[in-house]
Order: C-alpha cells, then structure tokens, then sequence
C-alpha cells in the first residue's frame, strides 16, 4: 500500500505537467493573436473552457466512483470520487470567476442566465453540498456510502437541470463560444489544444498526488490507533 | 402479507404519531402562514405586478415549508433508536422510504390547502383561470419536491448537523423542479407562457427518476 517515493510515471507525469502549462501558457498569451473585436480579455477563454470541461470530467469521476463504491465497497472508490469532486469545485470555481471577467466588456454585464452559465452554478452549488456530507459525518464508512449516494444523485441532476433552464430563459450570446473548437482561426488553435492538454493533465496530477495524500492519511490513523490505542 | 398491507401499516404508524404530536404540522402551518403575510407587508406590488412573481412566492414558501417537515420526518426517528425498529421490520427498506414521502406528502397537502388560497385572498388575485393545470402543477410539484426531499431527509438524519444540511443538499437538486414549477403556475394563472407541455413532460421525468433511484438507493441508505 505505501508507497515511499515516487515512481518514474509519476515523475514523468509532473514534469509533463510541468512543461505543458508553461507551453500552454505561452500559447494563449504570447503565440495566439489578439481577438479582433474582443481584444487580450479573449485570451481568458483558453483557460476557461480548459477549466470548464475538466469540471464536468471531474463529477463524471465522482459519478462512477461513487457507483463502484456502492456495488465493490473499496475505500479507493470513495478517495477518487472525494478528491475528484474536490479537485472538479476548484476548476468549476474558476470557471465561474473567468467567466463574468471575460462577460463584462464583452456582453456588458456580469452574469446572464443563460442555461450554460446556470447549470454550471448549480452543478458548483450540488458539488458544494457533495463536501458538506463529507464534513458532517465522522464515520468512514457511513460517510464514503452517504457521499456516494448524493454523488449519484447530484449527476443525474445535471442534466435535467440543463433541459430545464434551457426553455426557461432565451439564449443569450453565450451560445457562441460554445460551440468554440470549429470556429476558431488556426493561429488560436495550437493555444485551445494545449491548454486543454495542459490542464487535463494537471488534473491527472493533482488526483494522483491528493488520492496518495489520503491513503497515507487512513494509514497513519491506522497505526496510530495500532500502537497508540483508538483515540 | 402483502406490499399494499404492509405499506399501509407503516402509513398508519406515521400518521397516527404525527395525529398526537401535531408538532410537524402546526409549525408548517403556523410558517406558511407567517411567510404569506410577510410577503404581504414586504412587497406592496400593483394588482398587474402581482402576477408575475405569485408563482415564485407560492413555490418558494412551499418549499420552506416544507423543509420544516422534512427535517423532522427521519430525525424524529432517531430518538428511542424507532428507525432501527423500522429497519428489523420484515418489510422492503425502500417502502419505509415510500410510506414516509406519502406522509410528507398529506402534511404538504392540508399545508397548500390553507395557504395557496390564502395567496390569492391576501395579495388581492384572482383565483386561476386554467384550475385544472393549476391543480396538476401543485400536485406533481410538491410530488418532485416531496420525494427527494424525503429521500435526503433520510440522509441527513444520519449525520450531526442534520437540519442546516438538508436545505443545502436538497434545494440545489430541486432547481428544476421549482423552475418548471413556478412557470406552469404562471401559464395557468393566466399569462400564457409557450412551451408547457416541456415542463410538464419534465417534470413528470423528474418524477419518475427520482421515485426510482431513491427506491434503488435506500436500501443502502439504511444499512448499519
């Protein structure tokens, strides 16, 4: 179960990491041109729709590993949905702070509800909720199975709250940048790619090395309680 | 014996403990009742504005309401250890799941009885036009609502902070239920709102998803 040092793939996985969001950084604010009519606030939308999708990757983690820890029962289920919804909070959080800085010059205003913009501040508010169980329960194995019963629950919720906001209110210009990929002109695609390149695998990082984090954690409590009796 | 009979044991348990205390029911009442007039005071609103935003206030006291009642409905059951009675019982776990969403469901309908009325009386509105619809939406509303929420009642219970995390936990996931909710309500109180027939069919697939899952689910809900 320990593992004391790093293995070569982890190795090899930091410094790719490493390497690519330095590209990806020099790709979005140095290579990419400058957006006619938007101007340099153009530049945020590589990281945000970068954040964005690994958001939604990540509840999707939580998603199955809270299912394959409701039918296996194995703690390494429940650590990988808690650090991939940890980790999909912090990349939704800043999703939802690029976004208004990007919307205020451009659409005149910070927020609109639109149902992309919606849908994600819920998913963020369920994904919330999802820590909260975490916090208000000391047991572990009470806690791993009530937290995979509301991850359950909350991912379904996704899409019926999308659907639902989606006839609610009119599409405002948000509608653009989503279907961003195709429209892009050549010289920001290097950019688009790679951050989404770069922060996936900043994802795979950050899970490997929390998920490690939290199975020395079980062990030092176990032997703790081995050798200095249950505290 | 069968599901029926034993669903209706568990029905007549729940109910005739909540006919006793009464404590579940009056405090939903007495706060309905305080939210109405509240709104009253608060919004002094022209006859024209009252019906764009009547849905909202209904639904969302309905919804308070309501969670009032929830984060009683499985922490009550805590005293005593009754909800490990419940769970010895030689039953099905989820119809202990079903027989309390059928007890939410009574209290939240003597609760919409009262109040939803007194909306139209104290905001001065006519009663709705489409009652037929207005009826439908109350009832498959408050059925979304009422079936998570008891589901994530039942979740809450089982941790130390039980009544500050149910609203948390459960409002988020009834986002679609209130949206839809409160814009069938305004389609049917007169102002015509395109697309209905979407949120109803919405509304009906909530229904069914989340009378499913919870069922699926409890089971492992309640496991000791």
């Amino acid at each position: 179960m320990t593992q004391p040092k790093n293995r070569l793939s982890e190795k090899l996985l930091a410094w790719f990491t490493f390497f690519s969001v330095w590209i990806a950084l020099y790709l979005a604010l140095v290579y990419a041109p400058t957006e006619k009519t938007m101007g340099d606030i153009q530049r945020i939308f590589y990281f945000h729709v970068a954040s964005a999708w690994l958001g939604m990757f990540a509840f999707l983690v939580v998603f199955v590993a809270s299912i394959l820890y409701l039918v296996k029962k194995e703690f390494k289920w429940d650590i990988m949905a808690q650090t991939s919804a940890e980790i999909g909070v912090i990349f939704t959080t800043i999703v939802l702070v690029t976004g208004p800085l990007w919307a205020r010059p451009i659409w005149q205003t910070w927020w609109s509800w639109d149902p992309r913009l919606t849908t994600t501040l819920i998913m963020w508010f369920l994904y919330l909720a999802y820590g909260r169980i975490r916090k208000a329960i000391p047991e572990e194995e009470k806690r791993a199975r009530y937290s995979a019963i509301y991850g359950i629950l909350a991912f379904t919720d996704v899409p019926i709250v999308f659907f639902a906001i989606r006839w609610w209110r009119t599409m405002h210009p948000g509608a653009l940048i989503t279907s961003s990929g195709v429209g892009l002109a050549p010289d920001m695609k290097p950019a688009f790619f790679l951050s989404l390149i770069a922060f996936t695998v900043l994802y795979f990082y950050l899970m490997n090395k929390s998920y490690r984090v939290e199975r020395l954690r079980i062990e030092l409590k176990t032997l703790r309680e081995h050798f200095i009796g249950d505290r | 014996m069968k599901v029926v009979h034993k669903l209706y044991i568990l029905l007549w348990k729940e109910l005739k403990t909540e006919s006793r205390a009464k404590e579940v029911l009056t405090s939903m009442l007495v706060f309905s009742l305080l939210v109405v007039t509240t709104f009253g005071f608060a919004l002094e609103l022209p006859r024209d504005e009252v019906g764009k935003i009547l849905p909202g206030l209904i639904w969302v006291t309905l919804i308070f309401a309501g969670l009032l009642g929830l984060n009683r409905s499985f922490v009550a059951e805590k005293q005593n250890d009754c909800l490990l009675g419940l769970m010895l019982c030689p039953i099905d776990r989820s119809l202990i799941y079903f027989a309390k969403t059928i007890t939410n469901l009574v209290l939240m309908g003597i609760v919409e009885l009262v109040s939803v009325p007194l909306f139209f009386i104290m905001f001065n509105y006519p009663m709705p036009q489409k009652t037929g619809l207005f009826l439908l939406i109350l009832a498959l509303g408050t059925y979304c609502f009422i079936a998570v929420g008891t589901f994530l009642s039942a979740l809450a219970a089982g941790t130390r902070t039980s009544e500050i995390l149910l609203p948390v936990l459960l409002i988020p996931l009834i986002i679609p239920v209130l949206l839809s909710a409160v814009l069938v309500t305004q389609h049917a109180l007169g102002s015509s709102i395109a697309g209905v027939s979407l949120y109803l069919k919405l509304l009906a697939t909530y229904a069914v998803i989340f009378t499913v899952l919870p069922a699926l689910l409890f089971d492992y809900l309640l496991e000791v």
